[in-house]
């Protein structure tokens, strides 16, 4: 069997915690999730660890390693130095559960405040016809696992609660920028990007795009040209089609009402 | 039992993936008030992680396709076991249901035409998959996450609250179906964050759990994959069908260990990967079976003039269905012609340009560079079988997903008959849209035939459920659930795995005996509270019960068929083609009874030759051989 490493992980609750020491065996090759599962399995077995494919696909895993975010399932332990100690804590932009469980609702409170996927109804099942050029962009956003790691890492809400009211974030900005630039979507998102989801807040910093595990452009692609798009600029005409603007005529499409979505 | 909480609903679904979130939809569509539980996050289920992508006979990249070449293909990689009306059902309605998801905003890779692209892959005669990529999951899942909320939407319109009509229970584990009499009445669970009971009331509930293979130690399936459904459902007096078929996928990640059983999709081979031993042999040209010797290449020139030519040239052997290349790897690791990691390579970097590697697998390419330092579009990958997939589970109407329990119905890959003996890639993904809708439609009309005649769940049944969940918890000092479960996957994986004999499996059926003693005296520290060691404490009665029918099944089938390969029974049988093996419970045990294959509707059997059903059936159940000529 392998050596072993110092693993720090916090531990605990929404009423308080702290972080806790343990030597855990590593074999070559694992990675940190690995290394919680052998932690588990011998010294705590109640350790709270959100996890599901193993295989940096479900983006269930998302936590802070050494302050970084990260997805403990592709993090690979010999990344880190011979003798280093390994911090491992929940993601800090939301309320902790358990351990290194925390409550992402925020999230799917903001998806349900984004105006749907709306085609022309009069388009037969089996009649859409769309070029592989024309839904690419479409396609690198939807590659998101939603992980959240965007979400935590952005500093509009990452030390600012009281802004998470008026802002959706990076994942579901670029959920936006990712309907409006699907070639066969009629509604028009753009006043509400900026209105109801506090487009306006982002300054480019880039953070998001660089803890992004899937590697999407979420700045560059997605944030900036719908930035451009609102300010009525035309921008990568690639993607914003002649065609779908005067389609939408200057309908803005509302935000979704819903009594529950208090995020 | 204050400490419960009490939800009533028209149709609880229970599991999040592909086919519990289509059958919530069609019961909502239909007007009933529709939960939907899954043990994970909403959208994280282990739909997400399928890769190749979705079989569909649209005829998009070759118009020659159609339902009846699919089905075709599907009753063959079955090797003819599978349940013919669930085959003709799913490749009749698998293109409707591919274009609703398009409708629905998933963004499929497309054709120069500008329609659905369609990729090649093992046992499909016909470019099929629609596909994004090699995330095909993660489109499938997140389009359907995205029209329950587009559904909570308009309920938000108008009944303003979103979750009036279809709501999700994230984080929700379902330990025990209740019952009223014969028919379901609800389910009884545990909320992971808070620890705390929850009954819903309900006179339909839908099982769409998915599979079993955290039964296994190498297995590709996700955490989620304790058989649960399975379980549940043969404790409300359900049936289990065809439980001995597990499928071996061959191409897994073998190095390093810790990623042991990580997928390596089909996609490699579809888009020209081959496999080689260490002798640099492309050795499936030595293991096409005679079954399907007519249908596959004979050279490797043949087999390479395929991709540009298919009319003209026959398929390469790597696109065999999944057991013929599984076994194949396994055989060839054990005559000492493996890669240095105990699997065989798989050749994708040599026969494609590197960006055209990365534009058609990029999260192949980005697996083997983060987890195992290789560039797949420099050096070939090392490979070897896992469990993957069960073909095996819930016995259900095809028509409408119902159980044998009124009330109680299944789809999706907790369901069985649809995939006979082994599943073709791609017919999963297709199969939870086809009979998720299904069973939605079904579940609707039992409710419309109960009429306001709603089952009432029994007290006492929840006494003894929050009794059996809180056992764990009281008791001290016990077993450590992980080792118990890791036991029972060691002896599955060794004993009941790929390859079995009588001996092996009898040894296993022996250990797990003791295991089972073992589970029962499993203890979990801590408290309630979100605390994986009490959830696997739970989970591992369904382990144990799952496995149990897996090592029986698989000793009472005496011949060689799909994902079951006896080495003492070698051959495969048209006799045992007759044969379903079907699990049931009695004093909390498992046994396998027999029961008679229905035969195929006669326009069904006439889309095949006659040569080629002699090999799969007895003479008996043939259709008259045509008048002899002189
Ligand atoms: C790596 C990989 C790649 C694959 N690629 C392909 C492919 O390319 N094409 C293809 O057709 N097939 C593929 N498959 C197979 C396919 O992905 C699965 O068979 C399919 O996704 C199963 O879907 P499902 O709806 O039946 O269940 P799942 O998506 O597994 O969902 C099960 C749901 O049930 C929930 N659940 C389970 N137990 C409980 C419980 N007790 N209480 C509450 N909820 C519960 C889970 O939380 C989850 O939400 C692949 C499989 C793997 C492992
Ligand atoms: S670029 Fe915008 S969204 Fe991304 S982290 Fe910076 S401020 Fe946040
Ligand atoms: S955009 Fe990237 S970082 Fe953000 S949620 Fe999606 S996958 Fe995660
Ligand atoms: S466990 Fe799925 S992304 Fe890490």
């Amino acid at each position: 069997m392998g050596e072993k490493v110092t693993l720090l992980v916090w531990r605990g609750d929404a009423g308080a915690g702290d972080i806790v020491e343990y030597q855990v065996e590593v074999n070559e090759g694992e990675v940190v999730l690995d290394v919680l599962h052998r932690l588990q399995a011998t010294q705590a077995g109640d350790l709270a660890v959100r996890w599901n494919c193993k295989a940096g696909k479900c983006g269930s895993c998302s936590m802070e390693i050494n302050g970084r975010p990260r997805l403990a399932c592709m993090t690979r332990m010999s990344t880190f130095e011979p003798g280093e100690a390994i911090t491992v804590t929940p993601m800090r932009t939301f309320p902790v559960i358990r351990d290194l469980v925390t409550d992402v609702s925020f999230n799917y409170a903001k998806a349900r405040q984004i105006p749907s996927f709306s085609p022309d109804p009069s388009v037969a099942l089996g009649e859409f016809r769309m070029q592989q050029v024309d839904v690419q962009r479409s396609q690198e956003f939807r590659k998101c696992i939603e992980c959240y790691l965007c979400q935590n890492v952005c500093h509009v809400i990452r030390d600012h609660e009281e802004n998470m009211p008026a802002y959706a974030g990076p994942r579901f900005l670029m959920r936006i920028a990712e309907l409006e630039m699907h070639p066969a979507d009629t509604a028009d998102r753009r006043t509400i990007a900026q209105d109801e989801f506090g487009l306006g807040y982002c300054n480019i910093t880039k953070c998001c795009t660089e803890v992004c595990p899937e590697h999407i452009k979420i700045t560059d692609n997605a944030l900036i040209p719908l930035k451009e798009r609102v300010v009525g600029r035309k921008y990568d005409p690639l993607v914003w089609l002649g065609s779908k603007i005067t389609r939408r005529g200057h309908r803005d499409t509302p935000a979704v009402p819903s009594k529950r979505d208090t995020a | 039992m204050s400490d419960i909480e009490r939800l009533s609903y028209d149709v609880v679904v229970v599991g999040a993936g592909g086919s519990g979130l289509r059958a919530a939809i069609e019961a909502r569509l239909a007007g009933k008030r529709t939960a939907v539980i899954s043990k994970s996050l909403f959208g994280k289920a282990h739909t997400v992680m399928a890769e190749g992508g979705c079989a569909a006979a649209m005829g998009n990249v070759n118009p020659n396709d159609n339902w009846q070449v699919h089905f075709r293909d599907t009753m063959r990689g079955g090797k003819f076991l599978n349940n013919w009306r669930m085959a003709e059902l799913h490749a009749k309605e698998a293109p409707e249901r591919v274009w609703e998801l398009e409708a629905w905003g998933a963004v499929f890779d497309r054709t120069p035409e500008g329609k659905i692209s369609q990729r090649n892959f093992g046992g499909h005669q016909y470019p099929r998959l629609a596909h994004v990529g090699d995330r095909t999951g993660l489109e499938m899942i997140r389009t359907l996450q995205q029209k329950v909320v587009a559904l909570q939407q308009e309920d938000a319109r108008q009944h303003g609250d979103p979750e009036a009509m279809i709501k999700v229970f994230a984080e929700t584990t379902i330990t025990r179906l209740l019952k009223d009499s014969d028919a379901i009445a609800g389910a009884f669970g545990y909320i992971r964050e808070s620890g705390r009971f929850v009954i819903f009331e309900a006179p339909a509930v839908i099982l769409a759990t998915g599979g079993i293979g955290k039964t296994f130690k190498i297995s590709s399936n996700s955490w989620e994959y304790t058989g649960d459904g399975h379980a549940l459902a043969l404790l409300a007096g359900a049936k289990l069908l065809n439980m001995e078929f597990v499928q071996f996928h061959p191409t897994h990640m073998v190095w390093p260990l810790s990623v042991r059983g990580l997928l390596v999709t089909e996609s490699v081979r579809g888009d020209g990967g081959v496999l080689r031993n260490s002798q640099g042999r492309r050795f499936m040209f030595d293991y096409v079976p005679d079954v399907f010797r007519d249908q596959y290449a004979e050279t490797e020139e043949e087999a390479d003039r395929w991709y540009a030519d298919p009319d003209h040239n026959r398929r390469p052997p790597e696109l065999l269905p999944r057991d013929e290349v599984a076994r194949a790897n396994n055989a060839e690791v054990k005559a000492g012609r493996g890669s240095p990691h105990g699997g065989v390579f798989l050749d994708i970097a040599s026969r494609l340009p590197a960006e055209e590697i990365l534009r058609r697998l990029p999260s192949m390419h980005h697996q083997f560079k983060e987890l195992a330092d290789v560039d797949i579009t420099k050096e070939p990958m090392e490979v070897g079988p896992a469990q993957h997939y069960v073909m095996g589970g819930v016995e259900v109407d095809p028509d409408t997903g119902q159980s044998a329990v009124p009330g109680l119905f299944a789809a999706g890959e907790v369901s069985g008959g649809m995939h006979g003996s082994n599943r073709l890639g791609g017919n999963s993904l297709s199969d939870l849209l086809v009979f998720g809708r299904r069973a939605g439609i079904g579940a609707a009309e039992y409710l419309d035939r109960l009429g306001h005649k709603r089952p009432v769940v029994d007290e006492g049944q929840v006494a003894s459920a929050r009794a059996e969940a809180l056992a764990p918890l009281d008791r001290a000092g016990g077993e450590n659930p992980y080792e118990v479960h890791a036991a029972v996957q060691e002896t599955m994986s060794s004993l009941v795995g790929i390859i079995r004999t009588e001996e092996e499996i009898k040894t296993a059926l022996a250990e797990l005996e003791k295991l089972r003693e073992r589970a029962a005296r499993v203890s979990a520290e801590g408290g309630s509270a979100y605390n994986p060691g009490w959830h696997l404490a739970l989970d591992l009665r369904n382990i144990m019960l799952i496995a149990d029918c897996v090592a029986q099944a698989a000793l009472e089938r005496q011949e060689s068929r799909g994902g079951h390969t006896r080495n003492d029974f070698p051959q495969m049988s048209p006799e045992w083609r007759q044969v379903n093996l079907i699990c049931s419970l009695a004093d909390d045990r498992a046994s396998i009874t027999r029961q008679p294959m229905p035969s195929m509707r006669a326009d069904l059997m006439a889309l095949f030759e006659r040569p080629e059903l002699k090999k799969y059936f007895t003479e008996g159940e043939l259709p008259p051989a045509p008048e002899e000529t002189h």
